[in-house]
């Protein structure tokens, strides 16, 4: 494999090709915040906690670290004032929906977020999607996915799949950052239960 | 119909139809574009069929069901050929006295023709109608002339012969070198160079490439696209076809919407028939390439058109916009390379390769060549398609082809691009439709569709509704997009009911930051636009409806006009 040579926060990494930054980052032990980051599945860069400043030919942009590849000479940036802004309003308004969630609230304490800048609408689902990916991926069950779209997307169990998956498994409820899931769970065990009692 | 096995079997076939047409026998074109459909062309054509079948005109008189001719706002449109008379607002009614006056005694009925809000003056001819006489008509001038459903009336008027001219006169290098040399610049909103993007996927290491028409054209407000695809598909199919082989491409997909049957409808018939005459498929034009192509639908959400969520989409999968660290010209559709064009971008195609690139340079500004079909809606007296040299000012569409502001108001501002682009003020008006220029203003072009707005509309009201639109569009996978969308429509709406709040404009502008600079794909990073461009030409509006609980435009119901 090739080696690339970067430079992260001002320090010489080495990283092989197909690595992404947040990969190269953490094999020299530079931290990276992440939510909805999971080394099982699939990146998926849709928190853009991980959004780090990347240099390359002398033009600076914006970009995911779960997902950006390495290449010979970039320079990343994983703290700066621009990079400490977008995760501290990502963070504000995450926590309008899941105010007491334990991961959120560490994070809102490094970065100086304010979990009641925005009006309270606990859904206490930030939409991660590690549970649906790691059924989808991991357990390739799809006992959960996502519904709607926009503002209006949730997390779903499917009954009829959920009914005979999930009871003996459940390995998702514990990646989930928030209560949510195993919410969403019991919600839908409760209306199976029911319409099989009323069958 | 036989298959055209060479260049000169396809000469010779368009000139067995020339040959075959009387070109005084009067033909009635009658629009059924989707405008004129909705004011009820389908019954004028039935009643036209019946009155000449009535009055024994079978033999002596043709009817073309066409795509859109444009003028939308006075439609359903009709012209009369050999003459070129053109009526408006036709109706059933009309019929039995188009027959027998214009079709057989050949007299223009004054009722009927155009008539100048203005002046009073009437107009017979586009070349008199201030709507069509100002426009350059390149593209979608042949719409009046084609029943897209035949391919014989694209071929008679030259159609294909631009991609013989690929296949047997020029190497795919020179075809590339052509539309890079003729600076075509992307339709769909980015402008970017259709020819780089060629070159990138030509010159990327596969055996497999893909080339993709972009039919989805979900931005409120656009319906030229449209136009185009439904009423001359063979010109797109055309462009795509010659892309194709100047790509190394053996496959296309062209997207299109599932809620416009007209589309699918149309452009099936269109492959079908290309293929029977073997300009698609196998061995085209018995030049020895091979290209295939299937009609994909949407699902019908707006981000589908986004260039990574259409190509998740003919996968198969949920349209979700994929970060694009790597260019979709290397690695789209199955990690291939996939050469993604909008509609107006591959109907270009034919004519840079027929007239050359110099021809189609001559044309336009400097950085931005060829026409552009603008869809004009909202305060505009002529709703409708127009199709105009780059570099034209908007005061000349507004006013000259959109015959201005209707009931006597003013012209307030124009918006560009939709729920993803920018508005500009009255006083910019003599702006040139240019990429650069109107990107500059904060109002990228986006894919043509220009709404005009008068005296009486409310900006802040503007950047609210679009941001309502966007918040039930996007995808929703990103924080960013989602949240940020969510928030800034909170603050808009509460601003607009007399609800906004010392400090909403900073809380507003640092929430258009991060959705601008951290979302996924380009429908999250250029969703603050409208928002962004009207703080910047109106903040008096934001500031009167925080400060003084007032809407300048008396358009906000719930503030209190003093």
């Amino acid at each position: 494999m090739n080696k690339i040579l970067l430079k992260i926060d001002g320090r010489e990494v080495e990283a092989g090709e197909g690595m992404t930054i947040l990969e190269a980052a953490r094999k020299v032990g530079i931290v990276i915040p992440t939510l909805c980051h999971h080394e099982k599945l699939e990146p998926y860069g849709a928190c853009r906690i991980c959004t780090v400043e990347a240099e390359i030919r002398g033009s600076t942009k914006l970009v995911a670290a779960c997902l950006y590849p390495v290449e010979q000479d970039l320079i990343v940036r994983t703290r700066s004032e621009r990079v400490d802004k977008i995760r501290r309003m990502i963070l504000e308004l995450l926590l309008a929906h899941a105010p007491e969630a334990r991961q959120l609230q560490d994070l809102a304490k490094e970065y100086g977020a304010d979990k009641d800048r925005f009006e309270k609408e606990p859904s206490f689902c930030i939409l991660c999607g590690l549970c649906v990916r790691y059924c989808a991926e991991v357990k390739k069950k799809n006992a959960v996915g996502f519904v709607n779209r926009g503002a209006g997307r949730e997390i779903s169990f499917i009954p009829e799949i959920a009914s005979k998956e999930c009871w003996k498994c459940k390995e998702c409820f514990p990646l989930c950052p928030t209560e949510a899931l195993q919410a969403a769970y019991v919600f839908t065990e409760a209306l199976v239960s029911l319409t099989s009692f009323q069958a | 119909m036989a298959r055209v096995n060479s260049p000169a079997e396809l000469d010779r076939l368009r000139k067995g139809f020339l040959s075959k047409r009387d070109p005084d026998k009067p033909c009635i074109a009658i629009c059924a574009g989707i405008g004129c459909l909705g004011l009820g062309s389908d019954r004028l054509i039935g009643a036209l069929e019946e009155e000449i079948k009535k009055q024994f005109l079978e033999a002596k008189v043709d009817i073309r069901v066409t795509g859109c001719h444009g003028f939308c706002e006075k439609g359903p449109l009709v012209v009369i050929y050999p003459e070129e008379i053109c009526y408006f607002g036709v109706t059933p009614e009309d019929v039995p006295e188009i027959i027998s006056q214009t079709v057989v005694e050949k007299k223009v009925i004054d009722r009927l023709v155009y008539t100048d809000p203005n002046t009073g003056e009437k107009a017979v001819h586009q070349s008199e109608i201030p709507f069509y006489r100002n426009q350059t008509r390149l593209l979608i001038g042949n719409n009046t002339r084609i029943n897209p459903k035949r391919i014989d009336d694209y071929l008679a008027i030259g159609g294909y012969s631009a991609l013989a001219k690929a296949l047997f006169e020029m190497s795919a290098e020179q075809v590339l070198g052509e539309i890079k040399k003729a600076n075509l610049r992307g339709r769909g909103g980015g402008g970017f160079s259709a020819g780089s993007k060629w070159e990138t996927a030509r010159n990327a290491p596969a055996e497999e490439k893909y080339v993709i028409v972009n039919g989805h054209e979900g931005e409120p407000g656009a319906f030229m696209d449209r136009a185009l695809l439904t009423g001359n598909p063979h010109e797109v199919l055309e462009g795509l076809i010659i892309g194709a082989y100047a790509v190394g491409s053996h496959q296309g997909f062209i997207y299109i919407r599932h809620d416009t049957p007209q589309l699918r409808e149309n452009m099936e018939v269109a492959l079908a028939q290309a293929e029977e005459y073997g300009l698609l498929g196998e061995n085209i034009l018995g030049s020895g390439f091979n290209f295939n192509v299937e009609v994909h639908l949407d699902i019908g959400i707006f981000v589908s058109g986004e260039s990574s969520a259409l190509m998740r989409s003919i996968e198969g999968k949920a349209p979700e916009p994929r970060p694009k660290y790597i260019r979709t010209s290397v690695s789209g559709i199955w990690e291939k390379p996939s050469v993604l064009n909008n509609v107006e971008t591959w109907a270009n195609v034919p004519q840079i390769i027929s007239k050359g690139s110099a021809w189609y340079s001559g044309i336009g500004t400097e950085r931005s060549k060829g026409t552009k079909l603008i869809s004009l809606s909202g305060n505009i007296c002529n709703t409708g398609v127009v199709e105009v040299p780059m570099g034209t000012s908007l005061r000349e569409i507004v006013y000259d082809m959109g015959g201005g502001i209707p009931d006597g108001k003013k012209l307030k501002a124009v918006h560009f691009g939709g729920p993803m682009g920018g508005s500009i003020p009255e006083s910019l008006i003599d702006t040139p439709l240019d990429f650069d220029a109107l990107t500059k203003l904060g109002a990228p072009m986006g894919a043509g569709g220009m709404l005009v707005m008068d005296e009486d509309t409310c900006m802040v009201d503007v950047a609210r509704y679009f941001l309502d639109f966007l918040a039930g569009e996007s995808c929703g996978k990103c924080v960013p997009c989602r949240e940020g969308i969510r928030q800034m429509l909170k603050i808009l709406t509460n601003i607009t009911e007399g609800k906004g709040r010392e400090g909403d404009i900073q809380l507003l502008e640092e929430l258009a930051e991060v959705a601008g600079g951290a979302s996924l794909c380009a429908l999250g990073r250029s969703a603050p636009n409208p928002f962004l461009s009207t703080l910047r030409y109106f903040r008096d509006e934001y500031e009167a409806h925080i400060t003084g609980k007032r809407c300048p435009a008396l358009s906000c119901k719930e503030q209190a006009h003093t």
